[in-house]
C-alpha cells in the first residue's frame, strides 16, 4: 500500500515541477506559440502584478491551444518527459493534462517569490473569480502549491461542488485529499462522488483510506437508492467490503445474484476482501465464474472500473 | 442549427435548455445583464460575473449547447456609481475568461451622464482587448438613445463592424446598417420586436448583418424564439441561405471576432472538452444539421407578438 504522509512543496520542488511542465508544454507548441509562452514566463519571474497574471491566464488556452498534454501515440520521449514531471512530486502525474493547464501552473508556480502565505492569497483571489476552466487547472494543481497544508478549506470547497468536472478535479487523480483530508472530508467526497455519478476508482487511496463509518455511510446510501427503486453504483462495494459483516453480507450476497454482471463481479471483489468467514463461504457457495475468480485472486477493483467505462 | 447570441441562461430552467437543443440551438452568448434585483455591492457583481463564465457553461454543456458570454457593466446599474467604480476595476479579469465573447451588453438606459461615463470606459476596454461590444439600445426614447450610441461609439474610433446593436425596431434598423454596425432584433413577447414582423424586417433588407436573437431572461420571453421565427421565415418564404445568415451565420461572425467562438466548437470539440465540459449535442452526428425533434411544440406558437 503506499504511504499518505502528507507531502511538502518546497521552493525547488515548485520550480522543479514548473521546469519539468514547461518542458512537456514545449513538445507540443509551435515555435509562435513558444516564444509567447516563454517571454510571458520571463514577466512573471519578476513581476508581483496580479494584473501580468491575470491577462497570462486568460491568454493561454488562446494563445497555446486545449490539446491533450500526451499526444494520442505519445514518443518514448513524451513518456519520458512525463515520467520525469511526475517523479517531482508523489503521487502526481501530468498524463491527462491539456496544454493549457500545464502552462497555466507553470505561470502561477513562476509566480511564487518564497511567501507560502502571499501565494495562498494570490491562490483565493484567482479561485474567486475563476471560470470553469480556470477552477479545473487550480483545483487539479492543488498538490503541488507550497504551504500545503494552506489548502485544505480550499480542497474541500472543490469537494462540495455539483459540477462534475471541477469535482474531478479535486477527487480523481490526485494525491491532495489522501493526504490532507481527515476522515469526515474523506468520507463526504466519496459519497459526493457516488452522488454526481462520477467514478471512485480514480480516487488515489481509496482502498487505503477505507473505513468502518464510510461503509456505514455507503450501506445507508445503497438502501436508500433500493428503497427509491435506483441502481447502485457497483464499485460502491469496494468501500464496504473490507468491513463486511452481518446485515452488509446479506447485502452483497443479493447482490451476487444480481441480473447485471457487474454488480455480480463487484459483490464477488467485496466479499473476497470480507473479514468475516461466512463471506467466504457465500463466494464458495455461489459457484459463479465471478465467485471463483475472486476467490482465485484473479478479479481488480480497476478491472471493474475498465468494465464499467467500456 | 440555430445560434442564440443573446439570452439570460442564469434566469431560466433546465426544461428550456432541453427545448432549446431538442429544435435546434447549438449555441448561447449570455450577456451579463440587470438581474431584476438591483445589486448593492461589487461583491455580489463578481459572484454574478464567475457564475455566468463557470456554472451556467458547465449547465449549457450537459445539455449539449456551447455557452458563451459577454461582461460589462449594464446600464442601468451605472448609475450607482461605487458598484460601478468596483465592476470597473474588476472588469478586465473576466474579459479574458474562456469563451467571453464580447464586451456587453452596454450602452443606455435613461442616458445619463453617469451611464455615458461607464459606456465610454468600456468602449475603451474592448478597444484595449480586441473584443467586439453588444450594444442594449434603451427601451424608452430608442431612437435617439440608439443614435446617440452610435455616435459616442464613432467618437471612439470603434469599428461599427465589431459592433451588435441589440434591440433594434423598424424605427432605428435603416440606420444602423446604413452605420455599417451589425442589427440584432430581440424576438420578445408584447415589448420588442415579434417573430411575423422579423421576418419582413429580413424580406425588406436582406440578411446581410441582421441578427436574430431571444434575450430570453426572467421576464415573459421564448427561449424558442429563435428557431420559431426561423420556421415562420421558411413559411413565408425566406430563402433558406437567408434565415442561415441572420439565426446563425452572422452572430457567428461578428462575435467570431473575438477568437472565443468558433464552428468546430460544438461541431468539432478539443478532446479534453468532450471529456469534462460538453456533453455533446445527441442530434448533431458529424457535423451535420440538427433535427428538429419537437416540430408540432414549434408550430402552436411561431408567432410572438
Amino acid at each position: 500500500m503506499e504511504t499518505s504522509s502528507p507531502v511538502e512543496i518546497s521552493a525547488e520542488d515548485a520550480a522543479a515541477i514548473a521546469e519539468a511542465l514547461a518542458s512537456l508544454v514545449r513538445e507540443r507548441l509551435e515555435d509562435e506559440a513558444w516564444d509567447w509562452f516563454a517571454r510571458t514566463r520571463d514577466m512573471l519571474r519578476t513581476s508581483k502584478e496580479d494584473r501580468t497574471l491575470y491577462i497570462a491566464l486568460g491568454l493561454a488556452p488562446r494563445r497555446l491551444g486545449k490539446e491533450d498534454l500526451l499526444s494520442s501515440s505519445p514518443s518514448s520521449r513524451e513518456i519520458a518527459l512525463i515520467e520525469k514531471a511526475a517523479a517531482c512530486r508523489a503521487g502526481w502525474s501530468p498524463r491527462h493534462w491539456s496544454v493549457d493547464q500545464a502552462a497555466r501552473v507553470v505561470f502561477l508556480l513562476t509566480r511564487y517569490h518564497g511567501e507560502e502565505g502571499e501565494f495562498f492569497a494570490l491562490m483565493e483571489r484567482l479561485f474567486r473569480t475563476a471560470d470553469v476552466g480556470e477552477l479545473i487547472c487550480f483545483y487539479q494543481a492543488l498538490p503541488l502549491y507550497p504551504g500545503q497544508a494552506l489548502y485544505l478549506q480550499r480542497a474541500r470547497e472543490g469537494a462540495r461542488t455539483n459540477m462534475r468536472p471541477v469535482f474531478e478535479a479535486v477527487a480523481h487523480r490526485n494525491p491532495y485529499p489522501r493526504e490532507r483530508f481527515d476522515e469526515e472530508a474523506w468520507n463526504q467526497m466519496v459519497l459526493k462522488a457516488l452522488f454526481i455519478e462520477s467514478r471512485l476508482d480514480p480516487i488515489l487511496g481509496l482502498d487505503e483510506r477505507a473505513n468502518p463509518e464510510l461503509a456505514r455511510m455507503l450501506l445507508d446510501y445503497a438502501h436508500e437508492r433500493w428503497a427509491a427503486g435506483r441502481p447502485v453504483s457497483p464499485e460502491l462495494w469496494r468501500c464496504v467490503g473490507p468491513f463486511a459483516r452481518d446485515e452488509a453480507l446479506e447485502d452483497l450476497g443479493r447482490v451476487l445474484d444480481s441480473d447485471d454482471p457487474l454488480e455480480r463481479m463487484a459483490a464477488s471483489l467485496a466479499l473476497a476482501a470480507s473479514p468475516d468467514p461466512r463471506a467466504r463461504r457465500l463466494l464458495e457457495e455461489s459457484g459463479s465464474e465471478f465467485a471463483r475468480a475472486a476467490l482465485a485472486g484473479q478479479l481488480s477493483w480497476s478491472g471493474l472500473a475498465a468494465r464499467m467505462a467500456s | 442549427m440555430y445560434l442564440d447570441p443573446h439570452t439570460h441562461m442564469i434566469s431560466r430552467t433546465t426544461d428550456d435548455y432541453e427545448r432549446m437543443a431538442k429544435a435546434g440551438v447549438v449555441a448561447v452568448i449570455e450577456p451579463a445583464f440587470w438581474v431584476g434585483q438591483p445589486r448593492t455591492h461589487v461583491g455580489t457583481y463578481i459572484d454574478y460575473l464567475a457564475w455566468i463564465c463557470g456554472f451556467e457553461r458547465f449547465r449549457a454543456g450537459q445539455f449539449g449547447i456551447r455557452h458563451y458570454c459577454a461582461v460589462g457593466l449594464n446600464s442601468k446599474e451605472a448609475n450607482h456609481e461605487e458598484l460601478a467604480e468596483g465592476v470597473m476595476e474588476i472588469l478586465p479579469r473576466f474579459a479574458l475568461k474562456e469563451g467571453v465573447v464580447a464586451i456587453g451588453e452596454i450602452g443606455y438606459d435613461e442616458q445619463t451622464a453617469l451611464e455615458e461615463k461607464y459606456f465610454r470606459l468600456q468602449i475603451e476596454l474592448a478597444k484595449e482587448l480586441h473584443l467586439p461590444i453588444m450594444i442594449h439600445t434603451p427601451h424608452r426614447d430608442k431612437k435617439k438613445g440608439t443614435r446617440r450610441t452610435m455616435d459616442v461609439l464613432e467618437e471612439h474610433g470603434f469599428d461599427p463592424s465589431w459592433v451588435v446593436i441589440d434591440h433594434n425596431n423598424e424605427e432605428t434598423v435603416a440606420e444602423v446598417l446604413e452605420r455599417g454596425y451589425f442589427a440584432a432584433f430581440s424576438i420578445y413577447p408584447h415589448t420588442k420586436m415579434g417573430s411575423r414582423r422579423m421576418a419582413e424586417i429580413v424580406k425588406r433588407y436582406g440578411p446581410e448583418r441582421i441578427i436574430v436573437d431571444s434575450a430570453c431572461d426572467w421576464g415573459i420571453s421564448d427561449p424558442l424564439a429563435v428557431p420559431k421565427t426561423a420556421e415562420l421565415m421558411r413559411r413565408m418564404g425566406i430563402p433558406e441561405d437567408h434565415i442561415r445568415k441572420v439565426t446563425y451565420a452572422n452572430a457567428l461572425e461578428v462575435y467570431g471576432k473575438s477568437g472565443q467562438i468558433r464552428e468546430e466548437d460544438w461541431l468539432n470539440p478539443p478532446p479534453i472538452d468532450q471529456r469534462l465540459l460538453y456533453m455533446g449535442n445527441t442530434i448533431l452526428r458529424g457535423g451535420q444539421e440538427p433535427r428538429i425533434e419537437e416540430p408540432r411544440a414549434l408550430e402552436d406558437s411561431l408567432e410572438i407578438r
